[in-house]
């Protein structure tokens, strides 16, 4: 049976050209010449020129990457170990409270996060700024990488770390050698997914940065308020073009894995045949 | 439910097929399927008829499910016309056919109870809510379900949600049911219980039946004709026995039971021709009405039923010596691997009629095997 | 004692930046605003013993919630929210469902490609995302050009800086959300379903209805409840794209604590903030529960 209908192919065309073409409008516009931002001056790179040579940008820039590097990765620790706690700790006293502050700041509103935070941060004194956008970011980053982490662990074959300990391994052995590798592809989605947020985020990191330390969103935010600017454009372009190579290059080798997986199959199919 | 039921089912005067007058319910006149460069069926000519239970058999990728789908309506086929009660179908969408099936695995609705699903096809038609409540409770005592009328698919067992499955798809009283592998989710001890529940009400309700399977048994006990089936072509169709005791080709002899088969060159003799097989070994003597030229190469094909064993010589039409390599003990029967002496294996099987644990023959034993020019099966091909 | 430090960790981590800072929000929102550093009374002063947590506790009142009832700014805002994010989940999931449903029915080898191309805009900031329908819906933008070139209007629309902006925004930003839960349902349904209901004399229009449709709802909850509730707590599409009438709490929240300065009353927005998202979060739970049930 025709299951692709008419119907099928036109939303779907319909439904990608409204999640793509206003990003495409917005690369285009990168390098149009003018200053008017909607009216086309002819084709220029000028304002990857300007923006490179921008000192606020460029600060910005590696504040955001610090803070993203950091947090992203205190988190992943921080969220893995949640995930074990979760999925193989069992029963213990405050696994309620503990899982409900796991999965609450996914649903919590971001203003509220930073309020809080912010609240903290100037309770106990403590100077904000690279640091205290560290914590936040770090704190509702791991929530993510806890669920990511824990969906693998949860059908993860536990037959395949009694054998490790079958075979002779102490528990943290079978788990450093058994269930890490196995669990490592979300683990490490589950970092990409926090240094993502982590760059994402303007709210939370406004609340809880101090007058040194401005993240990139926070700049983009302060010169988009005015409307358009040819600079953000560019910078956009940057940032969409870098995460499109990023996911690009992922899918074809994890395509290509899967093709050598294949052929070694099929090539050990053939040599016991 | 026992055999001595299941034979009451089966009139021997039931047999359209050998009636010229008959007209037959289904025809596929030159039927042919090709999805892209592949062909599913070739050039398929079948009559199937009113109140049969009939059955396609082979392996998977035969073109069996095709032929089911192209009666259910969910393929066209690319040449030829199917006609049902005289009328081609071959492009009636399947929401117009008074056609159901019995899908794979069930195709249960899981939002909807056992007495929803059954209801499910009765509301399409907009009957009225009287006449499909009393369908339904019908369909329900008949496949013994009403205990379990409010319940969903989950929450009910793998046999009973195959009765579901049947109680759905019968209760618009079609013309034609299709059942495509009905008994596959099901362990072999419930299946063989299933196999009778299901001749008996296709009995009961005179509903012809198709049935689309792998398995050959299953096949053999349901069936009042099984259409044998290989890469796209029907290879035989005949009743069972017809099947079983005078395959027409290798392939189905292969297929149906087990066989052993001797390639030799064809002499005439006497009532049939006897085969040269093997240097030094006697040729085999076979009873047969093909017409084969002198010399023609040719396959003897014994099912290992039919062979008897000694531990001395016996007189028969075909006796040969040999050595006991493997035994299968199946309760009921042993099975007997026999080499010959030119290294070739031979099955024989013996009924273990007495209660002796022990077996009357040994690996390694020296035996004879024999059987009746009447008992090997002559193929050409 | 390994089994200790593994729960330790992570939850000592989440009780002080999470836990910890949520007392302390609820407890400024009981707080009065002051001219001071930091700008609320009463604060702890616990070196004073049980006096100083008396006079805490007897400092701390209800006012700042009875204010919110009182001024109808903030009922408004919250209402205000509620409808934009209802509205903008129906639109999503009228635009999610068929790009769903075209995904699940497109042959397999495609369907991996279509779910990147679905998930990738979620990797992209989503700062740029909003910031990109400045451009198109500006008086003077794509959006206003292209449709007064073919002469379809005379004069601009007003677009930009209004609500149909922010609907825009939130649907376009969360889009994602609503369309892979519901491919997650639609991919795995059994194509025979499809194809009994057919058998039994369904249209194929009736097929979708009876059972495409009930057979999704499990997804389609969990798409609505996944835009619903952030839209509603959204700050930067409001004050990106939305007019100076376009109320959202989150704005009104954002301004109370930057502009005015007024923690106490800040906190207290958020509280009832909370409150108002326990009820869909109670109900997307319950859903992804049965849903759960369901599959296991």
């Amino acid at each position: 049976m025709n299951r692709f209908s008419w119907f099928n192919a036109t939303s779907l065309t319909l439904g990608f050209a409204f999640l793509y073409l206003p990003m495409v409008i917005l690369v285009i516009y990168s390098f149009n010449a003018s200053q008017l931002v909607t009216v086309w001056g002819g084709f220029s790179t000028r304002w990857y020129g300007e923006l490179l040579r921008d000192e606020a940008f460029l600060d910005a820039a590696w504040v955001t990457v610090r803070v993203a590097v950091l947090s992203s990765t205190l988190a992943t620790v921080l969220g893995t170990l949640a995930a074990l706690t979760l999925v193989r700790m069992g029963r213990f006293r405050g696994r309620t409270l503990f899982s409900g502050m796991i999965y609450a700041p996914l649903v919590m509103p971001e203003v509220i996060t930073g309020l809080s935070l912010l609240l903290l941060f100037i309770g106990i004194g403590l100077d904000r700024g690279i640091f205290t956008v560290v914590l936040a970011h770090t704190t509702f980053s791991m929530c993510y990488v806890s669920v990511v982490v824990s969906s693998r662990l949860a059908t993860f074959d536990r037959a395949l770390e009694e054998a490790a300990l079958d075979l002779g391994c102490t528990p943290a052995q079978a788990f450093r050698l058994v269930t890490l590798p196995i669990i490592a592809p979300a683990v490490i989605s589950g970092w990409l997914l926090a240094f993502t947020l982590s760059l994402d985020d303007l709210v939370i990191a406004s609340f809880t940065t101090g007058p040194s330390a401005t993240t990139l969103p926070i700049k983009i935010f302060s010169a988009v308020r005015l409307g358009v600017s040819p600079q953000i454009n560019a910078l956009s372009t940057i940032l969409i073009g870098m995460v499109a190579i990023g996911v690009i290059a992922a899918s074809l080798a994890t395509k290509r894995r899967a093709v050598l997986a294949e052929r070694d199959t099929r090539a050990a199919e053939r040599a016991e045949g | 439910m026992s055999t001595a039921t299941a034979e009451r089912t089966r009139p021997a005067v039931f047999a359209p097929w050998d009636d010229p007058d008959a007209t037959p319910l289904i025809e596929f006149r030159g039927v042919t399927k090709r999805f892209g460069d592949f062909t599913a069926i070739d050039d398929l000519t079948l009559d199937i008829y009113a109140k049969e239970f009939f059955a396609l058999l082979g392996p998977s990728g035969c073109g069996k499910t095709t032929m089911m789908r192209m009666l259910a309506g969910f393929e066209t086929p690319t040449e030829g016309s199917i006609h049902l009660s005289g009328q081609d179908i071959g492009r009636v969408p399947p929401n117009r056919r008074a056609v159901n099936m019995m899908f794979q695995n069930y195709a249960l609705f899981p939002h909807l109870s056992v007495w929803e699903n059954i209801a499910f096809g009765l509301k399409r038609e907009g009957r009225e809510k009287g006449e499909i409540d009393e369908r339904v409770t019908e369909m329900l005592r008949l496949t013994r379900l009403e205990k379990f009328a409010r319940r969903k698919p989950h929450q009910i067992s793998g046999g009973q949600r195959q009765r579901v499955a049947l109680a759905r798809s019968l209760a618009k009283a079609p013309k034609l049911l299709l059942l495509d592998e009905p008994l596959g989710a099901l362990d072999k001890k419930l299946r063989e219980e299933t196999q009778f529940e299901l001749m008996d009400i296709q009995e009961k309700t005179g509903t012809t039946f198709v049935i689309v399977t792998h398995d050959q048994e299953e096949a053999m006990t349901v069936a009042s004709r099984v259409a044998v089936m290989d890469e796209g072509r029907i290879v035989q169709v005949a009743t069972p026995p017809v099947i079983y005791e005078q395959p027409a080709s290798l392939y189905v002899a292969d297929f149906i039971g087990d066989v052993t088969i001797i390639e030799g060159t064809a002499r005439r003799a006497e009532g049939g021709y006897t085969v040269e097989w093997a240097e030094g070994q006697p040729p085999l003597r076979v009873r047969s009405g093909l017409d084969l030229a002198e010399g023609a190469r040719c396959h003897v094909a014994i099912r290992p039923e039919k062979v008897e064993i000694h531990r001395n010589r016996v007189e028969d039409d075909n006796v040969l010596k040999g050595t006991v390599i493997d035994i299968g003990y199946l309760g009921n029967l042993s099975t007997y691997h026999v080499r010959l002496a030119d290294g070739r294996v031979v099955k024989a099987q013996n009924f273990n009629t007495e209660r002796d644990t022990r077996q009357p023959f040994t690996w390694e034993d020296e035996v004879w095997i024999n059987w009746t020019a009447g008992c090997g099966v002559l193929l050409e091909r | 004692m390994r089994r200790l430090a593994v729960i330790a960790l992570p939850y000592l981590w989440l009780l002080a930046l999470f836990l910890v800072p949520f007392v302390i929000v609820l407890k400024i929102s009981l707080s009065d605003i002051a001219v001071a550093i930091p700008p609320y009374t009463p604060t702890l002063d616990l070196s004073e013993g049980w006096a100083g947590i008396r006079d805490f506790l007897s400092g701390l009142d209800f006012e700042n919630f009875v204010f919110l009832t009182q001024d109808d700014l903030y009922w408004r805002a919250y209402l205000s929210s509620v409808w934009i994010a209802f509205v903008s989940t129906l639109i999503t999931l009228a635009i999610g469902y068929p790009i769903a449903y075209g995904m699940a029915r497109a042959a397999p080898e495609w369907r991996p490609t279509l779910l990147m191309l679905v998930i990738l805009p979620f990797w992209t900031s989503f700062l740029i995302r909003v910031y990109a329908w400045i451009g198109i819906l500006s008086s003077d933008g794509i959006l206003n050009r292209v449709l007064m070139d073919l002469w379809i209007i005379d004069a601009p629309l007003q677009i930009l800086n209004s609500t149909n902006a922010v609907y825009v925004g939130i649907v376009y930003t969360y889009l994602p959300f609503m369309v892979l839960p519901i491919y997650a349902t639609l991919e795995k349904m059994d194509d025979a379903l499809l194809e009994a209901a057919e058998d039994l004399g369904a249209s194929r229009l009736g097929a979708f209805w009876l059972v495409t449709w009930p057979l999704s709802r499990g997804g389609v909850v969990a798409g609505c409840f996944l835009v619903f509730i952030p839209a509603i707590g959204e700050f930067v599409i409001p004050s990106l794209l939305g007019g100076s009438d376009t109320l959202m709490i989150g704005k009104v929240l954002w301004e109370e604590f930057f502009s005015n300065r007024d923690w106490p009353v800040a906190s207290a927005v958020a509280i009832i903030l909370l409150l108002i998202l326990i009820v869909p979060i109670v109900l997307f739970q319950r859903n992804e529960q049965k849903q759960r049930e369901r599959e296991g």
